[in-house]
């Protein structure tokens, strides 16, 4: 944990935070490979991104969300608060439930994307990616029975995924861990004491077999211990930003920064995107009578989204990153560009994620590829086809229980 | 259950115009109002036994438009063709009198400014005029009429001739010091010629904002600014707008409090269907106008569940701390100021800018002044009614009296500033403390209370530039209706603003009418 800053350093204050799992993970990260998130020493990676992403898919590995942001809503109008500030209905979220949501500017704009454990009838935990007690605040204006902590320093949090998973789970002794099932939650014992409790939610951001692993910071090395004791004989290794990068777009998932800006940061007049954009449709409940930014996403479904968000499976090998779309091979009509690309090694396909204008989605779509051989530029177009469907969503991901190795 | 076209919430002026041109359109209309009198703050009460004063003392922009319109004359209103001076009180008696375009107590050199400064602020104001009758257009909107409005009035401002338009430019959020000491010598005429571009404001002499905008705002009126009295007083105001709503089918209710608006919500979204009052009465409506202010409209009967984050966030961020007080004097005969002949002007206390901007600075801090500047009416010379046979009222605005006071308003503070009242009144009329048979003071706390009006503000939320115009209340509530279907606002928290003046009551109606052809 951190100690008290050295005052006799010029740099006290400026320097990155330490999560509680560093002194472990540290000692695992042969690269040096830091950077940083929400003012957190952050690995890249430990020894090799591709080598990590392989144990997501074919073992286990962890991954530090200690940096996430977790704020607890607590009161008689927590409900109601975060009703009205997310799209999604969450009056149907059940208790031990965890539901995935994002939330939006009065203009419909793209604030950010969390999720919603729903802790207690009046208590629930939000997690998310960037520090958000501002916006919090103001959403809670007018709602007086209720109470925000930011938590983000205080619960120590893993994300350990992949499809051993839930055997080392088991193998640590949290019984009945297997029938645990998708965006559910259980708490366990901790060290055999109830009062050290451990939360487990079988949720995660790479598309794959994954629990997020909840505890008190000041447990947070023994419970690595323990974690990395029952993992040895499965393959358990660390995970850094890469190869976290490399699951979710498999898996399709968005990342600000990359599919979105958020909207709060973004300067430029609709720089940022739309639910709809975004292809999140199916988080906006129209149902709901009442929402920030409802009126404007109305319009928008009506309207049409100008971009739509969209799967590619790209011709070739050479991952589409940073490159242009078309609507001819000629490269003459812009249509829209990519986000997020990669040479997919389970799906064996070169796949993307691309913001495209949506009334040009039913002619096909040409990416012009930059890529260098050897100090050398080259440039191709490729083909695209649209995927509806995620590239990666194993049936494990699903499976209740798991299967046992 | 009964159902109406439309349900007003407050019986001020704008209410009561708002329910009347909607009524004489065939409307159903039900007015609510909280307290048992209507008017507002123009409600003339009772403060004790026999003596009876409205807050709001004076005419000075009441719409021309809306009197002829409602036929207010026919209803028994009876404007004055007579002005009241307005009297710079010095305390050795050699006063200034503003009576219409003449001046006296100044120099030959302040005079032949005076009729220069006149006939450019005329001018301006009269440019102004028609714009404060006039829905302002929606940001970002680009629709005909709006772009309209925006052609007309750079058509205006262009009409004046490159000159004038640059010089209306260059005063129009010019500090009232600056415009003053560019054309007067004499304190006190400085002081008095700022006073109705400050007054209800949390702005002194040196505040650059909207000083000028509000005293071409308030020039608007038939007599250019100066103020009147109707005979009767106010309340024949007040009794002929009453008088027009009901004979336009307007059902009146006194003494109900709306506890809150009745917002449903279904797959289609939210929309106002009525309202319940305090003692749990639903009455449901097609649309619901309230002339309350907007934070009370969206904050207390709307509720922020209602509402998006963003627009809740600038509601609630509205300037609508009151900073003037209202004095209540039931006296046994006129009072004696000093080189006054007959206390029967609009008299004010300010011996000079810097009195202002000194009592503005007390307050600021959460004081109230120490060296108060008033402004003071003897409403009974004109209305016998308002106390018995030779006695009087008076009745005087005073700045600046914060909202919020450092200690709050307790008893004792209450009674201080009495007391500096009284002692600041002795001596310009030295003998009015025996004359007091009873006083009181309304602090903007007591206003709020009273009245249900947020932070006692006169206006319902500064009239500053960032809230006025297009910006009144704020951006997405500044043409009537709100982000809610079926609410609209009609209040002095819309364009144009407060005073008594009608506009916003009249362009609440006209774009709920509006609003209504084209569906």
């Amino acid at each position: 944990m951190n100690s008290m800053p050295d005052v006799t350093d010029p740099f006290a204050g400026e320097r990155l935070k330490e999560s509680p799992f560093h002194p472990r993970q540290a000692a695992l990260n042969l690269r040096d490979a830091w950077s940083s998130w929400n003012g957190y020493k952050f690995a890249d990676y430990y020894y090799d991104e591709e080598y990590e992403y392989f144990c997501i898919r074919n073992s286990c590995a962890t991954y530090d969300i200690c940096p996430m942001q977790k704020y607890i809503l607590s009161g008689p109008d927590a409900e109601a608060m975060l009703n009205r500030m997310v799209t999604r209905d969450i009056t149907k979220l059940k208790e031990n439930r965890v539901t995935y949501v994002c939330w939006c500017t009065d203009e419909g704009r793209l604030i950010d994307d969390g999720t919603i454990f729903k802790l207690g009838a009046d208590r629930f935990l939000l997690t998310c990616g960037s520090p958000s007690l501002a916006w919090l605040r103001k959403s809670a204006f007018g709602f007086n029975q209720l109470h925000i902590t930011d938590m983000s320093d205080d619960i120590a949090a893993l994300s350990l995924q992949g499809p051993t998973s839930c055997e080392v789970l088991k193998k640590m002794g949290l019984q009945g861990i297997e029938n645990l099932k998708p965006f559910c939650i259980s708490h366990f014992p901790f060290a055999g004491s109830e009062d050290t409790p451990l939360m487990v939610s079988r949720t995660g951001f790479t598309g794959d077999l994954g629990y997020e692993l909840w505890i008190s910071p000041d447990l947070a090395l023994e419970f690595w211990d323990a974690l990395y004791r029952a993992g040895e004989n499965y393959g358990i290794q660390p995970y850094g930003e890469s190869a976290t990068n490399m699951a979710r777009l498999e898996a399709g998932f968005i990342m600000p920064g990359m599919e979105f800006n958020e909207a709060l940061k973004t300067i430029h007049f609709q720089y940022d995107q739309t639910p709809f954009e975004l292809s999140l449709d199916w988080l906006v409940d129209f149902k709901k009578p009442h929402f920030n930014g409802r009126n404007a996403l109305l319009k928008e479904r009506d309207q049409g989204a100008e971009y739509t968000l969209v799967k590619l499976d790209i011709e070739g090998n050479k991952p589409a990153e940073e490159s242009f779309l078309y609507a001819d091979e000629d490269c003459s009509k812009e249509i829209g560009y990519v986000t997020s690309a990669m040479w997919s090694p389970v799906v064996k396909a070169n796949i993307a994620l691309a913001m495209v204008k949506t009334s040009a989605l039913k002619s096909t779509i040409w990416a012009e590829i930059y890529y260098s051989k050897e100090l050398r530029h080259h440039s191709k177009v490729a083909k695209c086809t649209l995927q509806k469907k995620p590239f990666w969503a194993p049936e494990r991901a699903r499976a209740t229980p798991p299967a046992a190795f | 259950m009964q159902t109406y076209d439309n349900i007003i919430i407050g019986g001020g002026h704008n209410g009561l115009i708002c329910a009347t041109y909607l009524a004489q359109k065939g409307q159903s209309v039900l007015l609510l109002e909280a307290t048992d009198g209507l008017g507002g703050l123009a409600t003339t009460r009772e403060f004790y036994p026999g003596f009876r004063a409205p807050v709001a003392h004076s005419l000075s922009h009441f719409s021309e438009t809306v009197v002829e319109q409602l036929n207010l004359l026919k209803h028994g209103y009876t404007p004055s063709s007579e002005v009241l001076d307005t009297i710079g009180l010095n305390l050795n008696g050699e006063h200034v009198v503003v009576s219409g375009e003449h001046i006296s107590g100044v120099n030959k050199a302040d005079q032949q400014t005076y009729a220069d400064y006149l006939v450019l602020l005329k001018r301006f104001a009269k440019m102004l005029k028609p714009f404060w009758l006039k829905t302002m257009p929606r940001i970002g909107d680009n629709s005909f009429p709006d772009l309209m409005t925006f052609g007309q009035l750079g058509l205006k401002l262009r009409l004046l001739g490159k000159k004038d338009m640059g010089e209306f430019m260059r005063v129009a959020t010019l500090p009232a010091r600056d415009l003053m000491d560019e054309n007067f010598d004499n304190d006190i005429l400085k002081a008095v010629l700022s006073w109705d571009g400050l007054i209800g404001s949390k702005m002194a002499p040196r505040s650059p904002n909207a000083t000028v905008l509000n005293m071409l705002y308030r020039m608007s009126g038939k007599h250019h600014g100066a103020h009147s009295l109707p005979e009767g007083g106010i309340q024949n105001l007040i009794s002929a707008l009453h008088n027009a709503a009901l004979d336009a089918g307007v059902t009146v209710k006194t003494g109900a409090l709306v506890k809150r608006i009745v917002i449903k919500g279904s797959s289609s979204g939210l929309a106002a269907t009525g309202v319940e009052l305090a003692d749990g009465t639903l009455i449901s409506s097609a649309r619901v106008v309230s002339s309350a202010d907007p934070k009370q409209t969206f904050l207390n009967l709307v509720g922020a569940n209602n509402l998006e984050i963003g627009f809740t966030n600038r509601i609630n961020r509205l300037r609508c701390d009151g900073y003037v007080a209202k004095l209540h004097l039931a006296l046994d005969g006129a009072p004696k100021f000093t080189g006054l002949k007959n206390p029967n002007g609009r008299m004010i206390i300010a011996p000079k800018l810097d009195a202002i901007e000194f009592a503005f600075d007390d307050a600021k801090y959460g004081e109230y002044s120490k060296s108060p500047v008033m402004e003071i009416i003897i409403p009974s010379m004109v209305d016998n009614l308002l106390a018995p046979k030779g006695q009087q009222v008076l009745s005087a605005h005073v700045m600046y009296v914060p909202h919020k006071l450092k200690g709050g308003w307790t008893d004792e503070a209450r009674q201080n500033l009495y007391q500096r009242l009284i002692d600041t009144l002795e001596s310009y009329a030295p003998g009015i403390r025996q004359q007091i048979i009873h006083g009181e003071i309304l602090t903007p706390a007591d206003l709020e209370q009273t009245y249900h009006l947020t932070g006692g503000h006169w206006h319902h939320a500064e009239l500053s530039m960032d809230q006025m115009l297009m910006m009144r209340p704020t951006y997405e509530a500044a043409q009537y209706s709100t982000p809610i279907p079926g609410l609209y606002l009609c209040g002095a928290g819309s364009h144009p603003g407060g005073g008594l003046m009608g506009g916003p009551g009249h362009n609440a109606a006209k774009e709920i009418i509006g609003a209504k052809k084209e569906l």
